[in-house]
C-alpha cells in the first residue's frame, strides 16, 4: 500500500480516533486546571492511578462503568491533594505536580503488588466493546471513523462539548476562567478563588484519570507498568497547541493520534531500513515542535502558576 | 560580565529579596527531620494496609540500609548518581530553571562513556577519565541547553520539554544500543561492550562495589557549594530565581545566567551516567537508571536546594531504597514502599519548609 493510500482508509481513522480518545479526556483535565490557574504536573501519575483503579475495579468483579467511576474518584482524590498543597498553601505548582505523579505512580505500583503478589504477566478484563451508531456507522470513512468506537469515546467527544459549554455558556465556566486570568475580580464577586480553583484540579484531575482508564478498559483490557508512557506530558503540549481552548485542543489531539498512528504503519512498511525507535521519538518529538510553533503567539491565562493569597495583589 | 561595584549593588538586592534572616543550622536540619517523621506516619498506614507493623518494617528498612558494612557501602554506592543528579537538580531549581531531565542527561552522560571508553580513545587512565568526564559534561550541559534556549528566546516551558526529551533520550539510547553501539558478544541483549580497564573508575576498598564515583561527587558538591555561595555565577543564580525582572534591572543578563545554569546542571547530571558506567556497571544498558533523574528532584528539595545537603539527602534516599529492597525479601511489603516514601518526603518537606515561612511572617 502506498504512504499516502492510509490516509484514505477507514482502519486508519479508527485507530487514530481510538488514540486520540484518552489523550482527549487528559488534555480536557489539564485545560480546566490551567484555565483556572493551575498547571498540574500530576497529570502522568494520575492517568497511571486512573488507569489501575479502573481496571483492577472490573478484574475485582465490578461493571466497567463503577470502574470509570472508581478511576475518575481517584483522580479527583490525588486533584484534592494537588490542589490543598498548591491553590491555599500556595505551594511551587512545579515540584508540587511531579510530587503528585511520583507519589501516584509509586503508590498505584504498591498497590497493584500489594493486591497481585505472585501473577507474572497482569491479569486480563472484558474491556468496553465498540458500539457502531446504526446508520452513522455506515457513512464511509468519517463515519466509521467516529461512529463505531467504544462508548467511552463517545464520552470523550461528549467530554469535550460539556468542557466548552461549562467554560463558556455558564457562571461556574465564568468564574474559572477569570480565576485563572483575573483571580482578584473574581474574589471582588464575592466568589471564593480557592473553591473555584480546587473544584477545577479535582474535576480536572478526574478526567485525567479517566483518560488513563481508557488505556487499561478500552484500548487494551489489562495494566501494565509504565503504560501511560509520557501521554501526560504530551497533553501538557496539546492544551498549549490548542491555545487552552476545548474545540482546538481537541483538533489537535486528533491531529496528534492521526500522526501516531501514521507513524506506526509507516514503520511496517519501512522494513526495517530505519530504526523503529526513530518512529517511536516522533511523537515526543512533534509535541516539542508544536510547543515552539505556537508559543510565540501563545496567550498563557495571566494568572497561570500564581498562587491568589486573598486581600494581596 | 559583573564589575565589584556592581555585585555590592546586586548583595543589597538579594538582602531585600530575602526577608527572613538565615535560620539557624538546627533549625534547618529541622525541616527535613519533621518531612521524615510524617513521611514515616503517613506510609505506616500502608505497611498496615500490608498486614504488617510499620516499627518492624522501618526497622527492617533501616538495617538494610545501614545494619552491616555491606549495607552502608550499597547505599553509598547507590547515592552516588543521586549525589550528581540532586545537585543537577538543585542548581538548576535555584535559578528557577525546572529542569527535570536529569534522567536523560545521565543517559547522556552514559552514552559518551562508552563512545569514549571502549577502546577509541588509547589513553593511560590519568588523562582518560578527565577527558570522558568533561565531554559527558558538556554533552550533558548541551541536552539541557536546547530546552533552556527554548525558554528563554520563545518562552516554551522547559518542564514539558526537559520531560519529552526523557523519553526520547532514551529511545535514542535503545537505537545505539541495537545499532552502532551493540554488544557483539552481547548474545543479543540490548546493551554495549565493557568499558576499557582505563576508563573504568576504581573500586574504593578491594573486592567491594563501592567506587571512585562517590568521591567525585562528594568533591563535586563541595565545588558546587563554593560556586553557589562564592562565585559570581552563585550569586547571579540566585538573584535570577528568587526576581528575574529585578536581577535584570540591576544588569544581570539574566539569560546567559540561564545558559551557563543549564550547562552545569545538564553536566552535573551527566556525572551520574558516566560513574555509573564507569564506576559500577561497565556498560551502557537501557536500565541504567532506575529514575535517579527523577529522585534527584526529592533529593535536591530534601537538601533544600543546598549542594552539601544533597549530599546527605541522597545517602538518605538511597537508603531508603537499599534497605526498602533487603527488607520486602523477608517482610512481605512490596519494595515499592521505598518509591512511595520518597515521593512522599518530596510533598511533605515543601510544606515543612512552607510552614517556617508562615512563622516568620506571623512574627
Amino acid at each position: 500500500m502506498d504512504a499516502l493510500e492510509i490516509l484514505f482508509t477507514a482502519s486508519f481513522w479508527v485507530a487514530a480516533i481510538r488514540i486520540a480518545s484518552p489523550l482527549i479526556f487528559a488534555t480536557m483535565g489539564e485545560l480546566i486546571c490551567e484555565r483556572a490557574g493551575v498547571l498540574n504536573l500530576g497529570i502522568e501519575g494520575i492517568m497511571t492511578a486512573g488507569a489501575f483503579a479502573g481496571w483492577f475495579t472490573v478484574y475485582a468483579g465490578g461493571d466497567l462503568w463503577t470502574g470509570v467511576l472508581v478511576a475518575a474518584l481517584a483522580g479527583a482524590m490525588f486533584g484534592l491533594l494537588h490542589a490543598t498543597l498548591t491553590v491555599p498553601l500556595g505551594l511551587s505548582q512545579h515540584v508540587v505536580g511531579i510530587g503528585v505523579t511520583l507519589l501516584a505512580t509509586s503508590l498505584t505500583y504498591f498497590i497493584y503488588r500489594l493486591a497481585l503478589p505472585e501473577v507474572t504477566s497482569p491479569p486480563k478484563i472484558e474491556p468496553f466493546q465498540p458500539l457502531p451508531i446504526p446508520g452513522l456507522s455506515k457513512v464511509p470513512v468519517l463515519g466509521e471513523a467516529l461512529f463505531s468506537q467504544t462508548p467511552l469515546t463517545y464520552l470523550a467527544f461528549l467530554t469535550v462539548a460539556v468542557v466548552a459549554w461549562v467554560l463558556y455558556r455558564t457562571p461556574v465556566g465564568l468564574a474559572v476562567r477569570a480565576a485563572g486570568e483575573n483571580p482578584s475580580a473574581v474574589e471582588a464577586q464575592g466568589i471564593s478563588v480557592t473553591a473555584i480553583r480546587m473544584g477545577a484540579v479535582m474535576v480536572g484531575s478526574a478526567l485525567m484519570a479517566v483518560g488513563g482508564a481508557f488505556l487499561t478498559m478500552s484500548a487494551f483490557n489489562s495494566f501494565f507498568f509504565e503504560m501511560i508512557n509520557g501521554r501526560g506530558w504530551i497533553c501538557i503540549a496539546l492544551v498549549v497547541f490548542g491555545s487552552w481552548r476545548p474545540g482546538k485542543a481537541l483538533i489537535g489531539a486528533i491531529l496528534f493520534a492521526a500522526f501516531d498512528a501514521y507513524q506506526v504503519r509507516l514503520q511496517q512498511m519501512s522494513g526495517g531500513i530505519v530504526p523503529y525507535q526513530v518512529f517511536l521519538m516522533m511523537p515526543y518529538a512533534l509535541s516539542i515542535l508544536a510547543l515552539i510553533l505556537v508559543a510565540r503567539r501563545a496567550t498563557y491565562p495571566k494568572a497561570l502558576m500564581i498562587p491568589y493569597q486573598k486581600g494581596e495583589r | 560580565m559583573l564589575s565589584r561595584s556592581h555585585l555590592k549593588s546586586l548583595e543589597g538586592i538579594i538582602m531585600r529579596l530575602e526577608p527572613k534572616p538565615a535560620p539557624s543550622l538546627a533549625l534547618t536540619l529541622l525541616f527535613p527531620v519533621a518531612a521524615i517523621v510524617a513521611t514515616l506516619l503517613i506510609t505506616s498506614l500502608l505497611v498496615l494496609a500490608a498486614g504488617a507493623s510499620p516499627l518492624s518494617v522501618f526497622y527492617l528498612v533501616a538495617k538494610g540500609a545501614a545494619g552491616s558494612q555491606f549495607a552502608l557501602l550499597e547505599t553509598l554506592t547507590r547515592a552516588t548518581p543521586l549525589i550528581f543528579t540532586g545537585l543537577a537538580v538543585a542548581v538548576a531549581f535555584r535559578a528557577k530553571l525546572w529542569n527535570i531531565g536529569a534522567e536523560a542527561q545521565l543517559y547522556v552522560g552514559g552514552i559518551v562513556t562508552v563512545v569514549l571508553g571502549t577502546g577509541a580513545l588509547p589513553l593511560p587512565s590519568i588523562v582518560l577519565i578527565p577527558v570522558i568526564m568533561l565531554v559527558a559534561m558538556i554533552a550533558g550541559g548541551l541536552l539541557l541547553l536546547g530546552p533552556a534556549a527554548l525558554k528563554t528566546r520563545f518562552g516554551v516551558d522547559e518542564v514539558v520539554t526537559t520531560l519529552l526529551l526523557n523519553f526520547i533520550v532514551l529511545l535514542f539510547v535503545s537505537m545505539l544500543l541495537e545499532g552502532v553501539l551493540k554488544d557483539p558478544m552481547g548474545l543479543g541483549w540490548p546493551q554495549s561492550q565493557k568499558v576499557i580497564a582505563e576508563a573504568q573508575l576504581p573500586r574504593i576498598i578491594q573486592g567491594k562495589r563501592l567506587h571512585y564515583g562517590f568521591v567525585i561527587a562528594l568533591v563535586s558538591a563541595i565545588v558546587v557549594w563554593v560556586i553557589m555561595k562564592k562565585a559570581v555565577l552563585g550569586y547571579e543564580m540566585r538573584a535570577v530565581g528568587h526576581n528575574p525582572e529585578g536581577a535584570r534591572f540591576v544588569g544581570i543578563p539574566v539569560n546567559r545566567v540561564l545558559m551557563k545554569t543549564a550547562l552545569l546542571s545538564g553536566g552535573l547530571a551527566a556525572l551520574a551516567g558516566f560513574s555509573e558506567v564507569s564506576g559500577l556497571k561497565g556498560n551502557l544498558t537501557l536500565d541504567l537508571s532506575p529514575g535517579y533523574g527523577y529522585s534527584g528532584i526529592v533529593v535536591a528539595m530534601l537538601a533544600m536546594l543546598n549542594p552539601l545537603g544533597v549530599i546527605a539527602s541522597a545517602i538518605f534516599v538511597a537508603g531508603i531504597f537499599v534497605g526498602a529492597d533487603a527488607m520486602s525479601r523477608t517482610a512481605k511489603v512490596p519494595s515499592y514502599i521505598a518509591d512511595v516514601m520518597v515521593a512522599t518526603s518530596l510533598l511533605t518537606m515543601v510544606v515543612a519548609i512552607l510552614l517556617t515561612r508562615f512563622k516568620v511572617r506571623w512574627r
